[in-house]
């Protein structure tokens, strides 16, 4: 099964989806992911019903009676996160919960509001599909710059290259 | 920033709730921030419990120890938890091809051999002679057709390379045959000193990586040693070490009477080591302009980046070029 982290790299980087599925994670020390990690740790403080693993393979961050909530450091991937809360809301449809999702993009004081429609949900059985395709493959997608290589865990991993001599 | 921290002195390194403690023989006592530490170096003879290796283990900080003559003895290596099998598997079929282990083994020799050209060529008029005799090895690399053959030009450039020393070094210091278990005489007693450091920084940066230290292809994987750290030290001790031995005699850093004279064996004295290290210490937090990264990386992080492409090449996704300092 897909996890959410899984279908948001999809929509970043499909070499940064390759990578960490194969266990060559980099985040651990990345300073950006640990900032992360710690507002994981002190988002909703009022609600009960937080880091709920659901079937041993997505966890949700939050979840109240309208919304699954899900919190972000800042809004520079909007696609991606919009997309990894279809994926919740999909695999939540297919177990008989019907919700809304929130994103919350604290530092930033900013939510968006997700809903499923039917085109989402075949854009996201789509994208399942694709991920155990690019799974398959006994190489990573080639290396291919984007505006936000830099930003990333994976940039000195992915840019450790030598020049011709 | 993680940095490494070093004890000479007798004691007992304890922990008191979440810090840590170090207390000499007189009982004074300094504290070390374990947050910020990366590696610990134990030379002194020193007393520590599981609630300590505990402590340190969540922080995932390494501990290093040396004996009395501070050669290597082993590391506690906190629980591993960048794991790979995927990684693991693949880096096999390296080791298992021998077609693909030799292009390993040479790339680590190549690298070795343009760093220790680089050094000595620094003393042109000197070294010359030296400089012809390792290139005119060196062109054996290529057409060599197993790993014994390698290991036995890389030996012979070994030699030629420190024989050049006796023309590089400003003091007494001579280089007659490389001596090891004991060092027999300062210069050996450098070298192997200088090596061990090397060697677990390179640990050290294996392990925040996915590789794994026990599969190597220059060195013949053995149960003693993380063997892959030794294939990584080729690249880095003429880089790295040797340049910090030539610094420290040539700047009268260390001098002779920074040694201890045993039957036989010739070691640094602790004032000796303190020297060393401290110059190590510098030149790996020194920074270079990395032409791909288009960033300043640390002489230490380019250790990283080398593991890093070692998983690339095993992955199948970058064919592996060794480090030839372009700088």
């Amino acid at each position: 099964m897909v996890s959410g982290v899984q279908m948001q790299y999809y929509k970043v980087c499909k070499r940064k989806l390759w990578l960490f599925s194969k266990g060559i994670a980099m985040e651990n020390e990345h300073e950006r992911v640990i900032e992360g990690k710690i507002l994981h740790e002190r988002a909703y403080p009022r609600l009960e019903d937080r880091e709920i693993l659901v079937d041993d393979t997505f966890k949700l961050d939050a979840l109240d009676k309208e919304y699954v909530r899900e919190i972000k450091i800042s809004s520079k991937m909007p696609e991606a996160d919009r997309f990894q809360m279809l994926y919740y809301l999909y695999e939540l449809k297919k177990r008989g919960i019907t919700k809304k999702g929130l994103i919350s993009y604290t530092k930033e004081r900013k939510t968006e509001e997700v809903e499923l429609t039917e085109k989402d949900e075949s854009a996201i059985e789509k994208a399942i599909k694709e991920i155990y395709v690019i799974l398959q493959s006994p190489s990573p997608p080639r290396l291919k710059k984007l505006p936000y290589c830099t930003k990333c865990a994976y940039y000195e991993f992915c840019f450790a290259l030598e020049g011709d001599d | 920033m993680l940095r490494d921290h070093y004890i000479f002195s007798n004691g007992r390194l304890k922990r008191k709730d979440n810090t840590l403690y170090f207390f000499d023989e007189q009982e004074n006592k300094k504290s070390l921030p374990v947050h910020q530490t990366d590696n610990l170096y134990i030379f002194g003879e020193v007393d520590l419990n599981s609630s300590l290796l505990n402590l340190l283990s969540q922080h995932d900080v390494h501990l290093h120890v040396f004996n009395y003559y501070g050669f290597y003895a082993g590391t506690f290596c906190p629980r591993n938890k960048k794991v790979s099998g995927f990684t693991v598997v693949q880096q096999s079929v390296h080791y298992l091809e021998h077609e693909k282990r030799l292009y390993m083994a040479r790339s680590f020799l190549q690298s070795a051999v343009h760093h220790m050209l680089r050094n000595i060529r620094r003393y042109k008029e000197k070294t010359e002679q030296y400089v012809k005799n390792i290139e005119e090895e060196a062109k054996k690399m290529d057409s060599a057709t197993t790993i014994q053959e390698l290991m036995g030009i890389e030996g012979r450039i070994r030699q030629h390379y420190y024989q050049s020393f006796n023309a590089i070094l400003k003091q007494d210091f001579i280089f007659e045959k490389r001596t090891k278990q004991p060092p027999q005489d300062p210069l050996n007693a450098l070298i192997s000193f200088g090596n061990s450091l090397c060697y677990t920084t390179v640990l050290s940066e294996i392990y925040k990586t996915q590789l794994d230290p026990t599969i190597s292809f220059l060195h013949e994987p053995s149960t003693k040693r993380f063997s892959l750290c030794l294939d990584l030290a080729e690249i880095f001790k003429p880089l790295l070490v040797d340049v910090v031995i030539i610094s420290c005699i040539n700047n009268r850093i260390i001098t002779q009477k920074h040694f201890d004279f045993l039957d036989g064996m010739v070691l640094l004295n602790e004032e000796g080591k303190k020297r060393f290290i401290k110059e190590w210490d510098e030149k790996l937090s020194t920074t270079v302009q990395h032409r791909k990264l288009k960033r300043k990386v640390s002489y230490r992080y380019f250790i990283r980046l080398e593991c890093y492409k070692l998983i690339k090449h095993f992955i199948g996704d970058e064919p592996y070029k060794p480090l030839k300092a372009w700088w």
